[in-house]
């Protein structure tokens, strides 16, 4: 029982990852391919962020009588992680535009049907 | 204040500075010969800092002054060195190449734009290899990345799009898939530099955590090297990409990969974990087997010359982790050589192939007939670098099928050897085809009159081209740096 | 209860195909990690997930399908592989977490080296109370430099894709100069709520950019406010009248000039003395460069993040005209 209420977070973080993994690979519409890895993405950064907290710690901005605080590690790589999500997200969305523009779809099975008369 | 001091983090700093710059000039030409002169500021550096590596063993580097594990370092030995000679000498060659080649495939007013990005590029690779940390890895790689998803989008086929697409999604899920890794990784022991993790590690070794790290490491970093099964975002991606891009990335980006690779088996987890306790051995050996033996065999039936050739590059990766894969001294010899010797053999067939593009406006094999005697430089460049692809003496893939082959016999898999050769018979077909139709077929009925491609871009091609046969015959350098690198991956004497 | 609320969603996600629905979700699932991140301790990461998150993303993916189709055609193909590997990996990473140290345990490795340094050594080496700044800015100073030249790389791979050639432009801009823009500039309330709300953004981007030292904040989240003013003064007045405040060439040599500057404290270190990135040089007392150098990579850093923003806004909508 111990380990089930240790672990909660991190299987529930997983189960999330699972769920934008699966949209990813499984779904052929390229627009809800990038926001299921988005939801990925940041199920991985909670997964993160759950390993650096510390029970009865605070948010790592130090001030008077606080004395546990949470670790700021994790919290700076997250950050980065967040901005190169969203870098990827545009880039990723930028070209679903240009493929819409040429070749009508967004849709996998659609452009894949276009392309197969080679 | 001495260059020679900061030479690790100039390394990286001067491409990464100069992209700002580059996007600043508004001129493709000035952009072009800016880009040209940064790359061969970059390849000095990388040659001093081999010498530096060849003196002292190992070169540090403390990023802010903060000392490792609460900074990052960069962190140079051997392999790092070798690889950062590869991918700025790649580079060098290749820009001089780029100046014609990109001003016709790509539209005026991106030119900068474009040079901008593969600065970039370059900077996301050099920064992958020089790192000593995990996470900065991450980033770096996630640089040449977003950069590489954007140069392969400009190709001129609508293709390059949807290859692009698919490209940022696997590569996504594999950049994500190592993150989760590093993640885990950090989890067990607190730190995030390389040395630091590779002390802490054996202590934490036996836990699930860590062999579940282990296993997203590997997926995500054969994503990334295209190792089969997880290489099918590479022949659409190659194919479709503008010649320079291609020329480019498939003798750099996967190189990388395959150093990663090394870094987080061989330097991280070490080979006694890898090999012993997640039998990471044989799953490497059959997959290269298959790399080398579907790739090859897909290869032979395409009629686009650079799809060929993508999937050719495909069974290389498979010899490079062929060697890998049987963790002794030699095997990893053979591996890292095959990473300096594809990198020429790739980038001078791709640059070949570039230059009949430029001409020809196509990369169709039916549209290349007769052409061995229209554009005689070209196709003899092509000739000679497919002879050293299927590992004909005197060539650079003579000595690394020649080392593999001694390897597997070393370590007692002859059978192996014996599917090595088998690798360069398919790979004498496909080559074969190629030469069969450059040369004893006569032109087009309608063929416009091509001529030679322009001396801008056969010099490139020839520089590697000679590389090919200089570092074929005189193997010392290569040799001798793999050699060093494999032992210090191993943790054993050379 | 709030990762159930999330699960919730990102089923929802996986079912529906109504997309504008589906990124709607992802908005909400976007500010609902920002609120877990709050319980988490992690009030920085909790900003900048919600800004660029359910911010810069959610808006993005709605330009897109705004540009694209609504609804997401049912699947072809089976299900059952994707089932599969998403299965083998979800066990693969529950069977690794068995071994982990357990959610809040202060004895975990990662409390135990490294990270305490940050804690007690910051204040006399950097001086500054948010720790997460410190260490951002300064001790892993050089991943920061990375992540904005990940923006910058994406700031110019989308003004490649999306970028149309100066004279295309110009004839649209012909076109509709009587359209002007979006339907809501006529509306007299909004441009007289907005007149007074974006210069309070703009003012509460600037305390963020600047009071990131002492709180939650930073260049990051600094930037995509200020953005955020930027974008929503477009939707108001009118995309030709934002264009006339921050032109497309203007943002473009503003955020090549943010990596500039930040690449360039760097190099700085390296003139008076000590490595890339080392900030104690840079004035007489070690404390004092460190507050300086933190002080302009963070300036560096909102200038690139705020101009990639709105170029990519620019871009976007660009097309929709």
């Amino acid at each position: 029982m111990d380990t089930v209420l240790g672990l909660y977070n991190y299987w529930i973080a997983i189960f999330l990852m699972m769920t934008g993994f699966y949209v990813v690979i499984a779904h052929g519409n390229l627009v809800k391919k990038i926001v299921g890895l988005n939801i990925f993405q940041v199920s991985v950064f909670i997964l993160y962020i759950s390993m650096g907290k510390v029970q009865g710690g605070s948010a790592p901005i130090l001030a008077a009588g606080v004395s546990s605080y949470s670790n700021p590690l994790p919290h700076v790589l997250i950050l980065t992680a967040i901005v190169v999500g969203v870098a990827t997200t545009a880039l990723g969305l930028a070209l679903v535009v240009r493929i819409n523009d040429a070749y009508g779809t967004v849709e996998e099975d659609d452009i894949h049907s276009q392309d197969e008369p080679e | 204040m001495q260059i020679g001091q900061h030479l690790p983090v100039l390394q990286v700093v001067i491409p990464l500075l100069s992209a700002p710059l580059c996007l600043l000039l508004r001129n493709g030409r000035h952009a072009w010969m800016f880009s040209l002169t940064v790359s061969w500021l970059v390849l000095a550096c990388a040659i001093w800092l081999l010498l530096q590596v060849l003196a002292h063993d190992t070169v540090s580097y403390a990023l802010g002054s903060w000392p490792a594990p609460w900074g990052i370092e960069y962190h140079l030995d051997h392999i790092s060195a070798f690889v950062l000679l590869i991918v700025s000498g790649i580079s060098a060659v290749v820009l001089p190449f780029a100046g014609k080649s990109v001003a016709r495939e790509i539209p005026a007013d991106r030119v900068s734009l474009f040079y901008t990005l593969y600065l970039l590029c370059l900077t996301g690779l050099l920064g992958i290899v020089i790192t000593g940390d995990a996470f900065n890895l991450f980033v770096f790689l996630e640089i040449s990345a977003l950069s590489s998803y954007a140069l392969i989008s400009q190709g001129r086929d609508r293709r390059a799009l949807t290859a692009s697409y698919h490209y940022l999604i696997l590569g996504t899920i594999g950049a994500t898939f190592i993150l989760i890794g590093v993640g885990l990784l950090y989890m067990m022991t607190g730190t995030l530099n390389m040395q630091d993790l590779a002390a802490r590690l054996p202590a934490v070794a036996d836990t699930r955590t860590v062999r579940t790290a282990f296993a997203f490491l590997i997926v995500g970093i054969s994503l990334k090297l295209a190792l089969f099964p997880l290489h099918l975002w590479l022949p659409n991606a190659y194919t479709y990409a503008p010649s320079v891009v291609t020329a480019f990335l498939a003798a750099t980006a996967t190189k990388v990969g395959v150093y990663v690779l090394l870094r987080f088996v061989f330097t991280i987890f070490g080979a006694a974990f890898a090999f012993q306790d997640m039998s990471l051995g044989p799953i490497l050996l059959v997959l290269a087997l298959l790399a080398i033996f579907s790739a090859s065999t897909v290869a032979i039936f395409q009629d686009n010359l650079k799809r060929m050739l993508a999937y050719s590059s495909v069974a290389q990766i498979g010899y490079m982790v062929l060697g890998i894969s049987f963790a002794s001294l030699t095997g990893l010899t053979a591996g890292i050589l095959h990473l300096f010797n594809h990198a020429l053999m790739k980038g001078a067939l791709f640059l070949a192939l570039g230059a009949v593009f430029y001409q020809l406006g196509t990369v169709q094999l039916t549209q290349l007939r007769g052409l061995g005697r229209r554009m005689p430089w070209t196709m003899a460049a092509i000739v000679i670098a497919g002879l050293s692809l299927i590992g004909v003496p005197f060539t650079v893939g003579f000595i690394s099928k020649w080392y593999l082959v001694l390897a597997s016999l070393e370590s007692g898999w002859w059978p192996v050897a014996v599917l090595v050769l088998l690798g360069s018979l398919l790979a004498m077909v496909y080559i074969g085809r190629l030469v069969e139709t450059a040369y004893f077929h006569a032109p087009p009925k309608d063929d416009p009159g091509v001529r030679e491609a322009p001396l801008s871009l056969l010099l490139p091609i020839w520089t590697l081209v000679l590389a090919n046969l200089y570092f074929g015959i005189d193997t010392s350098l290569t040799v001798g740096v793999a050699r060093q690198a494999a032992a210090l991956l191993l943790g054993v004497s050379p | 209860m709030l990762l159930s609320f999330l699960a919730i969603t990102a089923i929802a996600v996986v079912r529906l195909r109504d997309l504008f629905a589906v990124v709607m979700l992802f908005g909400i699932f976007s500010l609902l990690s920002a609120a877990i991140f709050v319980t988490l301790d992690a009030v920085d990461v909790a900003f900048t997930e919600a800004a660029v998150g359910a911010g810069i993303s959610t808006v993005l993916m709605l330009g897109t399908l705004a540009l694209t189709a609504r609804t997401e055609s049912p699947p072809r193909h089976g299900t059952l592989i994707p089932l599969l590997v998403v299965c083998i990996t979800g066990s693969a990473l529950v069977y690794g977490t068995l071994d982990m140290p357990r959610f809040g345990d202060p004895q975990a490795p990662i409390h135990q080296h490294v990270a305490p340094r940050y804690l007690h050594d910051s204040p006399a080496e950097i001086g500054l109370p948010n720790v997460v700044t410190s260490v951002l800015a300064s001790y892993r100073g050089y991943d920061t430099l990375g992540e904005v030249t990940v923006i910058f790389t994406a700031g110019v791979g989308v003004l490649m894709l999306l970028g149309a050639s100066r004279r295309r432009s110009a004839r649209r801009n012909d076109d509709n100069k009587d359209k002007g823009g979006s339907a809501v500039n006529q509306d007299l309330v909004f441009r007289v709520v907005a007149k007074v709300l974006i210069p309070f953004v703009l003012l509460f981007a600037l305390y963020v950019q600047f009071h990131g030292d002492f709180g939650p904040g930073g260049g990051f989240q600094a930037g995509v406010i200020f953005a955020a003013a930027f974008i929503l003064y477009a939707l108001i007045f009118g995309f030709d009248a934002a264009r006339a405040v921050a032109s497309p060439g203007v943002l473009r040599i503003l955020s090549a000039l943010g990596v500039l500057l930040f690449a360039g404290v760097g190099l700085a270190g390296i003139f008076a003395g000590g490595n890339f990135l080392d900030y104690g040089v840079l004035a007489s007392h070690p404390v004092a460069g460190q507050h300086l150098g933190i002080l302009l990579i963070e300036l560096g850093v909102g200038a690139t993040v705020a101009a990639v923003m709105i170029m990519i806004f620019y871009l976007f909508t660009g097309r929709m005209r």
